[in-house]
C-alpha cells in the first residue's frame, strides 16, 4: 500500500515547485521586457533652451558638487548658514575634460532624480551640452537680478551665455600673466623679457648660464591655452553654437609652435605637468620664469610649489614684437551652474550669488583672479598687502584680464583632451610641435564633427 | 479520516519519494540563485541593449544604421586595433604563463612552498579590478614607483614616457595578469591535482621526463581548462574598460582616452548623448565574444563526456 502511495503522491510535490521556479523566471522575462518597453521614453529628454519649468520647490537638503579647491567656498558657506542643511560633495571638478559632470547628469536624466542643486566646474565649455541636456537653469530669466550680472567683468561670463540668456556665472578669469622668480632674475642680472623674441633669447641664455632652470611648462594639457592662445593661433574658433573654424597650421601656430620646440629642445620648458609628482620633486624649485594663468600664484607657486614670500613676480604676457594689439589666453576660470530641476532653487541661487559675488570668499579665500569685478578689486588688495609678492600684481592683472585674444572659444570637445591625446605622445617621444600641429587639426576636426559640428578648417 | 500514524508515515513517505525522483535538488536550488542573478543582470541588460541597438532615441526601428555610425566614428577602427593588438598580447601571455608556472606549481615537492606561492599569486586577484589598476599607476610612475630604477634602466624618466601608445598593450597585459591570472592558476593546479596519480606514475616509471610528462599527458588532459580560460579571457579582453580608462584619468588624458570599444560605447552613451549607437557597439562585443565561444567549444570538443 505505501507502494503504491508513493507512486502517486511523488510527482505531486515536485510539478508545484517546478511550476513555481518557473513562473518566476517569466516573470523576471516579464519584467525585463516592460523595462525594455518602458522606459525608452526618457531616452530622448534633451530639451531645447529658453524653455524652463521649475521643479516643485520643496526645499530640503542643498547639494552641492565641488572641485577640492573649492570646498573651502563650499563650506565656508555653510558655516555662516548653519541652519542650511548642505550635502557638500567634492569631484574632480571636470578637470582636463574628464566630462564626468555630463556623464552624471545624463544617468541623472535617465533616472529623472539625483542631480545637484549647484555644480561648480573648472571648465568653461559645459554650457554647450548642460543647455541642451536641460540641466543648466536660465539665471538671467529672473533667477540673478541683471544688476548683479552687471557686476562681472567685461565678457566674464560669455562662456556662460547661449542665445542672449546666461546659463552659468564664472568663477574667476584666469588670463595668463607672467610669473617670474624676482630674486633670481636679480642676482643673475637678467631683464624681464616683454616680447616673445626676448623671452625665447632668455630661454636660450637660461639653457647655457644655469642649466636645469625653467622658463615655463608645456607639459600639461592646458598648455595650448598659454602659448598658442596667447599667439592667436586660430585652432579653436567656435563662430556658433554648433559651428567652429579650426585653423591649427596657420603662421601664428607654427611660430609659437617652432619657440617652444626650440625651449624644449634646451630644457627650459619642461615637458612635465606642473602638478605631477615629477614637476613637484624635480623642478618646482627650479622655475625662472613661467608663462601661466593668474591662479597660479595662489594655487601653484603659493600653494603646491611653497615658493617662499618675497620672491615672485607678475609682469605681463611676452608680445610679439611689432604686435601693436597685445593678446593674453585663458586657462579655465571655472562655472558655477544651477540644476533646472533643483527643488530649492532660493537656497541654490543665494549661495551662486555668495560664492561668486561676495567679498567674503572671492575677495578674501579663492586662489584665482575673481570674475565678479568688485570681488576683484579686494581679492587684489588683499593679494598685494599679504606681502607674498615681490611686486605689484595689479597693473598686469587688471591689465591682463581685458587683453584675453577672443578668437579662442569653447566648444563641447574638449581641447585639452585632444592636445593631451594627440600632442603630448608626440613630445613625449621626441617629436617637435610643428610636426605635430596637422595631426592636431585632424583630431580636432574629428572630434568637433563627432559632436556634431560644423567644421569650417583652412 | 487518517490516524496520526498515517500522516507521519505520509510525510516521510513524500519526502523520500523527492528525494528519490529529484536527487538534485540541491544543485537545482543554486542553480536557480545564480539564474535569478543571470536574469537580472545578464539576460535583461543584453536585452535592453539588442532592442536600443536596432531602435533611435524616440524608439523607432531603425535597421542598422546605429551599428554604421559607430563604425564610421573616426575612433572605431583605431579602437578595434588596438583591442586586437591586446588581445593577442593578453591571451599568449595567459595561456603559456598560468599554464607554464602551475605545472611548475605542481611538480614543486616541498608543499608549504607551494602553498605559500599559490597564495601569493591569487592575492592581487582579491583586490577588486579597479583598486588593482590604481596600484598600476603608482608602479608605473616613475618618481613615485617602488621598481623605479627598473623603469629608469629601461629608458623611462617620466610618467608620460612610461605610457607612451606603443606601450599600452604590453601595460594593459601586465596590469591584466597581475590582476587576473592568480585565480586561473590556482584552478589549473586543481585542475592538475585532478589527473589520476596513476597515469603520472605510470609515466614516471616509464622514464618520461618532467616535460615529455608535460607536454604528452598534463598539458592534453588540461585542454578543457585551458580552452575554458580562453573563452573567459577573450570575452574578459574585448570588454577592456578599467585600464585605460583610469590610465586616461592619471595620465590627464594623454594615454587610453578613446583606446577600447567599450570606451568608445561609453563615449558614445554619456557625451555624445547616443545611447542606441552605444548599444551597437555593446551588441557587436556580445556577437564576437559569442562566435569566438562558439568555435572554441565546438573545435575543442568542450562538451564531450570524458
Amino acid at each position: 500500500m505505501t507502494v503504491k502511495f508513493r507512486a502517486i503522491g511523488a510527482p505531486g510535490p515536485g510539478r508545484p515547485r517546478r511550476r513555481a521556479g518557473l513562473l518566476a523566471i517569466a516573470a523576471l522575462l516579464a519584467l525585463g521586457a516592460a523595462a525594455c518597453g518602458t522606459s525608452s521614453g526618457k531616452a530622448g529628454t534633451a530639451s531645447t533652451g529658453g524653455s524652463f519649468k521649475t521643479a516643485a520647490q520643496t526645499g530640503g537638503t542643498l547639494t552641492v558638487w565641488v572641485d577640492s579647491t573649492r570646498l573651502a567656498a563650499a563650506q565656508l558657506y555653510q558655516k555662516k548658514h548653519p541652519e542650511l542643511k548642505m550635502d557638500i560633495v567634492t569631484y574632480d571638478g571636470d578637470a582636463n575634460g574628464s566630462n564626468y559632470l555630463q556623464t552624471k547628469v545624463s544617468l541623472f536624466n535617465r533616472t529623472s532624480s539625483g542631480w545637484p542643486d549647484v555644480v561648480f566646474s573648472s571648465q568653461n565649455n559645459e554650457t554647450s551640452w548642460a543647455v541642451q541636456a536641460g540641466f543648466a537653469a536660465p539665471l538671467s530669466k529672473g533667477l540673478i537680478p541683471q544688476a548683479t550680472l552687471d557686476g562681472w567683468a567685461t565678457n566674464a561670463n560669455a562662456p556662460c551665455t547661449v542665445d542672449g540668456t546666461v546659463y552659468c556665472l564664472r568663477n574667476d578669469l584666469s588670463q595668463t600673466v607672467l610669473w617670474y622668480n624676482d630674486k633670481l632674475m636679480k642676482q643673475w642680472g637678467y631683464q624681464v623679457p616683454t616680447t616673445w623674441e626676448q623671452y625665447q633669447a632668455l630661454g636660450e641664455k637660461v639653457a647655457t648660464e644655469h642649466p636645469g632652470y625653467l622658463v615655463g611648462a608645456a607639459g600639461d594639457t592646458f598648455a595650448p591655452e598659454i602659448y598658442l592662445w596667447a599667439g592667436k593661433c586660430g585652432a579653436n574658433q567656435i563662430t556658433g553654437p554648433k559651428a567652429v573654424t579650426v585653423d591649427a597650421t596657420s603662421q601664428a601656430c607654427t611660430k609659437m609652435a617652432a619657440l617652444m620646440d626650440t625651449l624644449i629642445k634646451n630644457k627650459t620648458l619642461s615637458t612635465s605637468s606642473v602638478f605631477s609628482s615629477d614637476f613637484d620633486k624635480n623642478e618646482a624649485n627650479k622655475v625662472l620664469m613661467m608663462p601661466g594663468p593668474s591662479w597660479y600664484g595662489g594655487a601653484l607657486f603659493q600653494g603646491t610649489f611653497k615658493t617662499p614670500a618675497g620672491q615672485l613676480g607678475v609682469a605681463p604676457m611676452p608680445q610679439w614684437s611689432g604686435d601693436s594689439s597685445p593678446s593674453v589666453g585663458n586657462v579655465g576660470g571655472g562655472t558655477w551652474l544651477v540644476s533646472a530641476h533643483s527643488k530649492n532653487l532660493k537656497a541654490a541661487t543665494d549661495f551662486l550669488t555668495w560664492v561668486t559675488t561676495s567679498d567674503d570668499y572671492q575677495g578674501k579665500v579663492a586662489p584665482g583672479y575673481p570674475a565678479y569685478a568688485a570681488a576683484a578689486k579686494t581679492w587684489l588688495a588683499a593679494q598685494q598687502s599679504s606681502g607674498y609678492y615681490a611686486d605689484d600684481i595689479t597693473a598686469p592683472l587688471t591689465a591682463a584680464a581685458n587683453q584675453v585674444w577672443p578668437g579662442w572659444g569653447y566648444g563641447q570637445f574638449s581641447q585639452e583632451a585632444v592636445w593631451a591625446a594627440t600632442v603630448t605622445p608626440g613630445v613625449n617621444a621626441g617629436k617637435s610641435i610643428v610636426s605635430l600641429l596637422p595631426a592636431w587639426q585632424d583630431s580636432i576636426v574629428n572630434h568637433a564633427k563627432a559632436d556634431g559640428y560644423q567644421v569650417a578648417s583652412k | 479520516v487518517s490516524s496520526p500514524t498515517a500522516t507521519t508515515g505520509r510525510t516521510t513517505a513524500r519526502r523520500g519519494a523527492l528525494r528519490a525522483l529529484w536527487p538534485g535538488r540541491a544543485g537545482h536550488g543554486f542553480v536557480a540563485a545564480y539564474v535569478v542573478l543571470l536574469i537580472a543582470f545578464g539576460v535583461v541588460p543584453t536585452c535592453y541593449a539588442v532592442y536600443f541597438a536596432f531602435t533611435d532615441g524616440n524608439a523607432r526601428f531603425t535597421g542598422l544604421s546605429n551599428f554604421s555610425r559607430a563604425a564610421s566614428d573616426f575612433r572605431f577602427v583605431p579602437a578595434v586595433e588596438h583591442v586586437a593588438l591586446y588581445l593577442v598580447f593578453w591571451l599568449v601571455a595567459l595561456v603559456v604563463l598560468v599554464v607554464g608556472l602551475s605545472l611548475l606549481l605542481y611538480r614543486l615537492s616541498a608543499r608549504r612552498v607551494s602553498k605559500a606561492l599559490r597564495f601569493l599569486y591569487y592575492i592581487p586577484g582579491a583586490l577588486a579590478g579597479a583598486a588593482g589598476v590604481m596600484v598600476w599607476l603608482f608602479v608605473l610612475d616613475p618618481s613615485v614607483s617602488p621598481v623605479a630604477f627598473l623603469l629608469r634602466a629601461m629608458g623611462f624618466a617620466t610618467f608620460g614616457q612610461v605610457v607612451a601608445p606603443g606601450h599600452l598593450p604590453v601595460l594593459f597585459t601586465l596590469i591584466a595578469f597581475w590582476t587576473g591570472a592568480g585565480g586561473w592558476i590556482v584552478v589549473m593546479h586543481g585542475a592538475l591535482n585532478n589527473i589520476p596519480h596513476e597515469i603520472i606514475e605510470a609515466a614516471r616509471i616509464d622514464g618520461a621526463s618532467a616535460w615529455q610528462t608535460a607536454r604528452r599527458i598534463q598539458i592534453p588532459m588540461l585542454r578543457k581548462w585551458i580552452v575554458y580560460m580562453v573563452i573567459l579571457a577573450f570575452a574578459g579582453g574585448t570588454q577592456l574598460f578599467v585600464e585605460p580608462q583610469l590610465l586616461a584619468q592619471a595620465s590627464v588624458g594623454v594615454a587610453g582616452r578613446d583606446y577600447s570599444l567599450n570606451q568608445l560605447s561609453y563615449d558614445f552613451a554619456f557625451q555624445n548623448n547616443d545611447v542606441n549607437t552605444a548599444a551597437a557597439v555593446s551588441v557587436e562585443l556580445l556577437l564576437v565574444g559569442l562566435v569566438v565561444a562558439a568555435l572554441f567549444v565546438a573545435r575543442s570538443g568542450f562538451f564531450d563526456a570524458d
